[in-house]
């Protein structure tokens, strides 16, 4: 371990040479070791078994030698993920939650840079006061949100009874917009922090250029913020396919408000119901199909959202 | 847009984000039976005794279980988040800050790690767990939530850009060991990144919903959020749990509530660094 000879500069991921050479020295790389080790053991023992655990417990199944035999598992191919695609409790709520993104996540990341450019403004005043007003239900957890919202959508509960005896919220028809509001009010204040602090970034001279040029706040918000802020909304946009497709603790409350709420009501819901069969290798494979369902969502948006970026 | 058009936005919009939390606080210091008997958005005229009655109730209900779901959270979220904090600007410092061999295969690693759902890994994280037997104990929770990729990944952007490199090799060149260098000089430089990503994954971790629903049976290892979840299904047969879970609902906000207002002119100042390119 104490060898002291220089090792030359990797090249880093964009392939340009570090700038500076300085020599790595054996208390160096002890350092290096001492400083990754405890995040790489957690990680390893947290992330990386648990995601190999569930492939192999996704590749298993359940037999039983003769009727009351002691039930064994036995290595079963790729029979689970067949069950996995016939089964169409899973598929709709894989369907419902991709509604539920597609409506939500651009409201949501709408209103947060809406909310963003308002405060970046010369138009308001106050504006300490309505960051963090707008930031205050991301203090409250999903489920305690979900109880709050399940008092007031219910229509024998509400405090505004004269629009949940017209409208109910919890019926089947509306049910996934009312989490949908749920999900809105708790982050709508957390992405507008991001995207505003990203907006604080930019150097105000670039503004004063644009100004003296004639532009209006309009053409300064729409050419100027927004696209500098491209980077942030989409770092928001990410989080927020995650956290759509991992949907689990309000509709899981809300269930106590509304019967129509089912227990595959999105495809977490139908992992834990599974998985309480129990069915662990049917709940296995739904959670690989789910993690690759994030994984790959995420880093097309990723790409995508970034080559329009460079171009 | 004019003046007075922003304000109305943002007026409406102030309403629509505090009123429920203003009904969270008008209603626990009601009765059960004046929750829905009087002014849902006003006080009565005996708030005040009522409130701390409740308030007395939360925390005797069953014998004063309550009190240990919030000391439960206490223990997963402050000094979990505390523990991971460190572990991952140890790790994201040294991947900023040092070259070495994989450094890059790491970081790609974590990054990927960023994009996995955690609720994807909490069965296979029970199953493993029951076979070591270690559901339903502490451990199960707590352990799993040191873990945050998205923090390593804050603490290499910001250490790689708040950390001068000429200042490690003058603290090297004073004899300093890499370790002290990092605890005494580097932490200091990379303060509002370590404070953000001690909120997020304080956060994280007190709003965690799907972990400790499929650790913990024994509801004296509840977290509160847990706790009044179990509650809130069973206002049905015991009703008067309604109002327990509205005054423990307000009671489980504040203390994030006042993590915020106390550690913000650290936090807003580090929040864009994971958006930097």
């Amino acid at each position: 371990m104490n060898v002291t000879r220089p090792i030359t500069a990797p090249a880093t991921a964009t392939g340009v040479p570090m700038p500076r050479k300085s020599k790595t020295t054996g208390a160096q790389r002890r350092a290096v070791l001492l400083f990754v080790a405890p995040f790489g053991v957690l990680f390893l023992a947290f992330y990386a078994v648990p995601i190999i655990f569930a492939v192999v417990q996704s590749l298993l199944t359940v037999e039983r030698k003769g009727t009351f035999g002691p039930p064994q598992q036995v290595f079963g191919g790729l029979v689970q993920y067949q069950q996995v695609f016939q089964n169409s409790e899973f598929w709709e709520s894989v369907g419902r939650v991709l509604l539920f993104g597609v409506v939500q996540v651009p409201v949501m990341l709408g209103l947060a840079l809406l909310f963003a450019l308002l405060l970046d403004s010369p138009l308001l005043k106050g504006t300490k006061f309505f960051r963090l007003a707008f930031f205050a239900p991301y203090a409250v957890p999903g489920v305690i949100a979900a109880i709050m919202w399940g008092f007031l959508y219910s229509p024998s509960l509400s405090p505004f009874d004269a629009v949940t005896s017209q409208v109910n919220f919890l019926s089947a028809d509306l049910v996934l917009w009312a989490v949908a509001n749920i999900v809105t009010w708790v982050y709508v204040g957390y992405n507008m922090l991001i995207i505003y602090s990203s907006l604080l970034a930019i150097p105000t001279e670039i503004y004063e250029a644009a100004r003296l040029d004639g532009a209006s706040n309009f053409q300064i918000a729409w050419r100027i913020k927004i696209p500098l802020v491209v980077p942030a909304i989409i770092l928001t946009g990410v989080f927020s396919i995650i956290g759509t497709l991992q949907l689990l603790a309000e509709p899981q409350t809300l269930r106590s408000f509304s019967t129509a709420i089912s227990s595959t009501f999105t495809p977490n819901l139908a992992v834990y119901t599974t998985a309480s069969v129990p069915n662990y290798s049917l709940a296995a494979a739904f959670s690989v199909v789910l993690a690759l369902a994030t994984f790959v969502l995420s880093f097309v948006f990723l790409k995508a959202t970034q080559r329009k970026v460079s171009q | 847009m004019s003046r007075g058009a922003a304000m109305l936005i943002m007026g409406v919009f102030t309403l629509y984000f505090l009123t429920p939390i203003w009904w969270l606080l008008v209603s626990s210091s009601k009765t059960g039976g004046d929750i829905t008997g009087t002014a849902p958005l006003w006080f009565t005229a005996d708030s005040i005794p009522t409130f701390f009655a409740n308030l007395g109730n939360l925390f005797t209900y069953s014998d004063g279980v309550f009190g240990r779901w919030l000391a439960n959270s206490a223990l997963y979220a402050g000094l979990g988040a505390l523990v991971g904090t460190v572990i991952a600007a140890m790790c994201g410092y040294a991947l900023a800050k040092y070259e070495f061999r994989g450094r890059e295969a790491i970081f790609n690693v974590v990054l990927s790690g960023v994009l996995v759902p955690a609720t994807a890994l909490a069965l296979p994280l029970f199953l493993i767990f029951s076979q070591v037997k270690l559901t339903n104990t502490l451990w199960a929770v707590f352990l799993p939530s040191l873990v945050s990729p998205f923090g390593v990944y804050l603490a290499r952007i910001y250490a790689a850009a708040s950390v001068p490199t000429e200042l490690l090799e003058a603290a090297r060149l004073d004899g300093s060991s890499e370790a002290r260098t990092f605890f005494t000089v580097s932490t200091r430089l990379m303060a509002p990144a370590l404070v953000t990503i001690f909120l997020f994954q304080f956060v994280a971790i007190w709003n965690n919903f799907f972990l400790p629903l499929i650790m913990l049976r024994d509801q004296t290892l509840f977290p509160v959020t847990l706790g009044l979840y179990a509650w809130n299904s069973q206002i049905s047969q015991i009703p008067e749990l309604r109002v327990l879970v509205i005054v423990g609902a307000l009671v489980s906000i504040l203390p994030l509530i006042a993590t915020f207002l106390g550690l913000q002119r650290f936090w807003s100042s580090g929040l864009g660094a994971g958006s930097v390119k």
